[in-house]
């Protein structure tokens, strides 16, 4: 979002802001007085102009919902937590990320390579397969194999929702 | 003997097998034994998508861990930050706990909240040591020059880890350097963030974050850059790589785990301590210690 867009009435979606004040994570925010600290402290924000967390506070407390969960920028935080440090009200800004991120993918906004991620994540336990070719490596390298329990995981892999719950 | 659950992560022992083994030979010879348990993903890449998978993840591994009595060592910042952090809101969140508690039942498991994490460099500063990591030295390693990248998750959020270091300007890793003999130089903006989770993301952005630790390095002259997470590793060593092939320059500077860092000054070998598989040549590094196994297979 620049500077120069402007906030079209119809846009306001009301309940936006309370259901981001009911999830864990998500009560603090309209705590922020746009100081601006935030984005003072992001590296990201520093090689980036797309990403703003100030700006993104203010959009979340606008109601602007749908341009808040369809955009890119909601997954450009890299989660380093300086602004969560720093921020004069505790904001919990890496928090509201959270809450923001998985009301995106619940809406069906889910970045591309998370998608990826969430599948192999369920049925595997893993981010990365452990296939023939890293065990035998791992042999070489006098490495124990990756221990796994495909049963145990089973049982918690198959409750996992990664949707809407 | 102290024993702790061996938590590894996903990264680590596909992608960081240099860090895996050094760590598991350092271990070793300082009596520490590392159990390997059936562990998975530590939740934290799913708290972007959901929250209450990723709990449910990070509670599993804590019930494995407490049913066998140990308590976590992690060599992952990520998974640090994830195990600790859900630990904690484990025990503040009532309603997620009692669906995380009824969800393991479903797969025979349970917890109490016993059990303990912590990564294992911050282990070897407050239960091994400083004095007793000095006295395990045989190498002094006192002709490198190093620079420390500490890696977001390994202090922040302070709140999480209880007041070990500080969160803006920590001290512990460089401690942990000079044990070695080496020299730790002092710069300012330690919090850096190496652009990691940002790789798959947007690949260009996330260089971009680790080309500045790079510059910072180039300009302070060091021999090595020395990290605590795979991530981190992978970012500086690996993306470095990318960064020259990319950008057309030219850094050339050494990434070790501070296992490997530690291991040399403790006499292991260089194949024990996996420096075959660093992505940035380390054979000028080793060059400037007059003693130590020379011998490098590339």
């Amino acid at each position: 979002m620049s500077k120069r867009d402007s906030v079209n009435a119809s846009e306001i979606n009301e309940t936006f802001c309370r259901q981001v004040l009911a999830k864990p994570g998500g009560e603090r925010f309209r705590a922020c007085f746009q100081c601006g600290t935030c984005t003072a402290s992001c590296p990201v924000r520093a090689i980036d102009s797309r990403y703003n967390p100030r700006v993104l506070v203010k959009m979340v407390e606008l109601g602007l919902r749908d341009r808040v969960l369809k955009s890119d920028a909601l997954w450009l935080c890299s989660m380093c937590y300086l602004c969560h440090e720093r921020c004069p009200e505790e904001v919990r800004f890496p928090e509201l990320m959270t809450v923001l991120r998985n009301m995106a993918v619940d809406a069906g906004y889910i970045h591309p390579s998370y998608a990826k991620l969430s599948s192999i994540v369920a049925e595997q336990g893993r981010i990365y397969e452990v296939d023939d070719f890293i065990n035998m490596r791992r042999k070489q390298l006098g490495l124990p194999l990756v221990s796994s329990d495909r049963e145990q995981w089973g049982k918690i892999g198959t409750q996992l929702r990664f949707g809407k719950q | 003997m102290t024993r702790y659950a061996f938590f590894l992560g996903c990264t680590t022992p596909v992608r960081a097998m240099n860090y895996e083994l050094s760590t598991r030979r350092v271990a070793a010879k300082l009596g520490i034994e590392l159990v390997d348990l059936p562990f998975t993903c530590c939740g934290y890449p799913i708290e972007s998508i959901n929250r209450d998978a990723a709990m449910l993840m990070t509670m599993r591994n804590f019930a494995l861990a407490e049913a066998n009595g140990l308590d976590m060592i992690t060599v992952c910042s990520a998974c640090t930050g994830a195990l600790t952090r859900f630990s904690g809101e484990f025990k503040e969140d009532e309603a997620l706990r009692n669906k995380t508690l009824g969800q393991l039942k479903l797969a025979g498991l349970e917890y109490k909240g016993s059990t303990r994490v912590r990564h294992f460099a911050r282990v070897l500063y407050e239960e091994v040591g400083v004095e007793k990591l000095k006295a395990a030295v045989v190498q002094n390693l006192g002709a490198l020059r190093v620079l420390t990248h500490y890696g977001c998750h390994y202090v922040r959020p302070s709140e999480s880890y209880g007041g070990f270091d500080d969160p803006e300007t920590p001290s512990t890793l460089d401690e942990l350097v000079r044990v070695t003999g080496a020299e730790s130089v002092t710069m300012p903006n330690k919090n850096v963030c190496c652009g990691a989770p940002l790789l798959s993301v947007d690949k260009n952005l996330a260089l971009s974050m680790a080309e500045i630790k790079l510059q910072m390095a180039q300009a302070a002259n060091v021999d090595a850059l020395v990290v605590v997470c795979p991530f981190c590793g992978i970012s500086y060593d690996r993306g470095q790589l990318e960064i020259e092939a990319e950008l057309q320059r030219k850094y050339g500077i050494p990434v070790l785990y501070y296992p490997q860092l530690l291991g040399m000054a403790m006499g292991l070998s260089p194949r024990d301590l996996g420096f075959m598989m660093n992505s940035v040549k380390v054979q000028g590094l080793l060059g400037k210690l007059s003693g130590y196994a020379a011998g490098v297979k590339t």
